[in-house]
């Protein structure tokens, strides 16, 4: 095994490269009957920073958790400085020099900046704390890093820029060699993820292994030197920053041949609609740090699709919509009528209803059965005050389970036990029993298998050739383009592009979200 | 009036302009409210200005200054400790039946102290390795303490052991005042408290646990070890204040301390740690507790009140403070 396993397409290394100060080769991790890794292999080499690129499930964390010691790796081999290396615990891999900063920030808020950086391995004298010392010690690292901050102040007084940027400083106060973060800038403005990417570039001229993960491709091109791509737990190809484009990235990352799928893709708009006045109107809609300011309208028995990579801002919209969050800007008038919806409760009077992309965590109740999870919204709508009699309950759930082909046709199954495609269509069947007349679906069809997508695909258009207004977001494309009548391109929180679907291809969906490049002002590469 | 609250000029605009760290706020915000009802108490009633009143306030109140420190652990983890009244209860019973049947003083204060310890450990281990909520865990120790004393006997035992009555009678004196050895006991107590908390590794887990458990975990923080430490030292504080108790009422009963533990509660929030954990000083419990002490005495002094307005009193004071704590810890938008 000591010959390097160069995947198809990889450019032969050049001989004068240094050398890796940490390499994971052939890495494979199965969980159940689920190949997480499949033979991935990663080079991570010193004053570089190495961006993991890839959607959803592409493997990104299996493989950070693999590197960090949470997981245990079934088969291939850590080097670090060309030694071999297991992991038995995080603890373990921080000794080893790997230091890990989390999206979430893992810091405790109540104590200072200083105590933060250092707590566990405080400096003490006479066996009791020494404040000054530590106070002096964070000041030095801080300053080292080039962070603006007083080691004294309580760490939630500042925001989470900040206390990124102060976990990074803990992390680097351990000397870490390598230094992993996953999704740094995911709550960070453009003012901040600039102070982090100073503090980046000050590390990775100190010799610093970088591992950035970051669902915002400018960032990628901005920051990091070469980067590994990812798709369904395969390695792809490791690529130099510099010679790839965004299109060409996007396209690694999504996979399959554009031609291929130009072809696959039908461009058939459903309806016609798209006349008269909107049912939805929003005007300048935005949240602070999740979405800039968005317009959209969506039309009696229409279906508007919206596209982009995960972290464009395409499910924070949709919370917007359904008032899951407030906005902080801009209108939203449903039929004409201006309301600031201040509660998914407030959206479910108007009609709204909205299925979450969290299926687990935002949709099933496992422990009820089929029938009580149908009926759920139905019930909250109507108040605890007005049970729904026996005989529409039994009917409406025998009706939808039929509609929706739900299996095990029986209300009596515990929602827990069935699949991921059935339990959709329960989550499906819940919102329709409302009589919705806008339906917002976030990744219905995420993880349940062709048959059951089939159904739900049918079933939504079927609704909206109904007259129902549904706004569909899927990271599949082809998906997003075989249903809506309209489209909507999404890229770093904010829309890029808005237009009628006819003969819009998966390639065109590609260019206009890789489109935007930032080339001309990029002054790093 | 002038002459207590209103500072001169120069000095007030150096309040003025002073800001006080916002984590100082609430327990200054005490600090004041003690100051106040005592100036307030002092123009009203004759005598209340005597230093001996503050002392004798220590002296009264001793035994729950104590189990105010000892309860600031564990709040300060984000968890309660429901069972330390019983504690006290279990604690004089043991205390009294030892010396009755004729034990050395030393070797029942051992034993006090013993049992204390052993309770908070085990409820500690329940809490932190069965994952058990701490106020279950804690009020099933409620009821077992004082289910035991009644065990050791359903009358009440006096303590005549004359090394403890010499101890309990002897005092202090400063001057032309005194205190007791209990109040000595309770401050020295706090100041212990006071320094692991602020300057041990141990102190700063205690504070990092109530401001994140997960994070703490993951900074490789010794998680498991304070956790189980925090409710053994308010074990071993329940019992030392059981022993304090005995001193100042020279008995062991079942039904003494019922409720003490929201009393000590009381007294800890109202000194401004917040009960989610993560922030408060045992500075801020002995405030607290000398607030409750100060509306006691000042309600005698009056006369006319009767003693349950001391209870609505304290419900008034309990509300204020957590109303004002969620306003002072509301996060910034």
């Amino acid at each position: 095994m000591t010959q390097m396993r160069t995947p198809a397409g990889t450019t032969s290394v050049p001989a004068a490269e240094p050398q890796p100060v940490i390499e994971m080769r052939d890495i494979s991790i199965t969980f159940g009957a689920v190949r997480a890794l499949d033979e991935v292999s990663v080079r991570l080499f010193p004053g570089e920073v190495h961006a993991l690129m890839g959607e959803n499930g592409a493997g990104k964390s299996t493989l950070i958790k693999a590197l960090t010691g949470v997981y245990a790796i079934d088969a291939g081999v850590v080097t670090i400085d060309g030694e071999r290396h297991e992991f038995s615990s995080p603890a373990a891999a921080q000794a080893a020099g790997i230091s890990t900063v989390y999206q979430e920030v893992n810091l405790v808020p109540n104590l200072t900046v200083a105590e933060n950086m250092l707590l566990g391995r405080e400096p003490r004298r006479f066996g009791s704390i020494d404040v000054r010392e530590m106070n002096r010690r964070a000041r030095r690292t801080l300053l080292h890093l080039g962070i603006d901050v007083d080691p004294r102040t309580v760490l939630d007084e500042h925001p989470i820029a900040v206390q990124q940027l102060v976990a990074i400083a803990r992390a680097v106060d351990v000397e870490a060699k390598v230094l992993i973060l996953d999704e740094p800038t995911s709550s960070l403005d453009a003012d901040e993820v600039e102070k982090l990417f100073t503090v980046m570039r000050r590390l990775r001229e100190e010799g610093v292994a970088i591992v950035f993960v970051s669902h915002f491709l400018d960032q990628v091109y901005e920051i990091a030197d070469r980067m590994t791509i990812l798709r369904n737990g395969r390695l792809v190809e490791e690529r130099m920053v510099a010679d790839t484009t965004q299109l060409e990235l996007v396209r690694l990352m999504i996979g399959r041949e554009l031609e291929v799928l130009d072809r696959l893709d039908r461009a058939a708009p459903t309806t016609g609609a798209g006349s008269g006045t909107p049912l939805l109107t929003a005007v300048g809609l935005g949240r602070k740090n999740t979405l800039e300011a968005t317009d959209l309208a969506l039309y009696e028995g229409e279906v508007v699709g919206i596209a982009g990579l995960l972290g464009s801002g395409r499910t924070e919209l949709a919370r917007l919509l359904f008032g899951a969050d407030t906005a902080d800007t801009g209108e939203l008038a449903v039929r004409s009528h201006t309301r600031r919806l201040r509660s998914p409760r407030h959206a479910i009077d108007r009609r709204i209803a909205f299925s979450s992309e969290d299926r687990k965590a935002e949709g099933v109740v496992g422990d009820l059965t089929v029938a009580d999870n149908m009926l759920l919204a139905l019930q909250a709508s109507r108040g605890w005050l007005r049970p729904i009699p026996q005989g529409t309950r039994a009917r409406l759930v025998k009706d939808y389970i039929e509609a929706l082909d739900i299996r095990p046709a029986d209300p009596t199954a515990l929602m827990r036990n069935l699949s991921g495609g059935n339990q959709q269509k329960v989550l499906l069947a819940r919102w329709l029993i409302t009589e919705p007349e806008i339906l917002i679906l976030d990744e219905p069809t995420r993880g349940i298998d062709i048959g059951a997508k089939a159904q739900i695909q049918a079933k939504v258009a079927e609704l909206a050739a109904q007259g129902l207004s549904v706004v569909f977001i899927s990271a599949e494309l082809e998906e997003v383009l075989r249903l809506s009548d309209r489209l909507v391109v999404m890229r770093d929180r904010r829309k890029i592009d808005e237009r009628t679907n006819d003969d819009v291809s998966v390639r065109d969906v590609l260019e206009i979200i890789a489109g935007e490049t930032r080339s001309e002002e990029d002054t790093h590469a | 009036m002038s002459a207590v609250t209103v500072p001169t000029a120069s000095a007030w605009d150096r309040v003025r302009t002073y800001r006080p760290p916002n984590r100082y706020l609430p327990i200054l915000a005490t600090a004041a409210l003690f100051v106040g009802l005592f100036g307030v108490g002092g123009i009203r009633y004759d005598g209340l200005t005597d230093p001996q009143v503050l002392l004798s306030l220590l002296i009264d109140n001793a035994f729950l200054i104590v189990l105010g420190v000892g309860m600031t652990f564990v709040i300060l983890t984000g968890g309660i400790d429901l069972s330390v009244g019983s504690v006290v209860a279990l604690s004089t019973m043991i205390a009294a039946k030892t010396l009755d049947m004729g034990w050395s003083p030393y070797l029942s204060i051992v034993a006090v102290l013993a049992t204390g310890t052993l309770l908070g450990l085990l409820m500690g281990l329940l809490i932190h390795y069965f994952d058990i909520q701490p106020f279950i865990a804690t009020l099933a120790g409620l009821f077992l303490a004082r289910g035991l004393t009644y065990l050791i006997s359903v009358e009440s035992i006096s303590i005549k052991d004359p090394t403890v009555t010499d101890l309990a009678f002897r005092t202090v004196h400063l001057g032309d005042y005194y205190v007791r050895w209990t109040a000595i006991i309770a401050l020295a107590t706090v100041a212990i408290a006071a320094y692991v908390l602020a300057r041990t590794r141990f102190g700063r887990t205690v504070y990092a646990i109530g401001g994140n458990e997960a994070s703490a975990m993951l900074m490789g923080l010794r998680v498991a070890f304070t956790k189980v430490g925090v409710y053994v030292i308010s074990g071993f504080c329940a019992a030392l204040a059981g022993l304090l108790f005995s001193l100042y009422i020279l008995s062991g009963n079942s039904l003494h301390a019922i409720g003490m533990e929201l009393d000590a509660i009381a007294a800890v929030v109202i000194g401004g740690t917040l009960l989610t954990g993560g922030r408060g000083y045992v500075v801020g419990s002995l405030l607290g507790v000398l607030v409750l002490g100060i509306i006691k005495t000042l309600i005698s002094f009056d006369g006319t009140l009767s003693s349950y307005w001391i209870r609505i009193i304290t419900g008034v004071l309990l509300l204020a403070f957590v109303v004002v704590q969620r306003f002072a810890t509301r996060r910034r938008p």
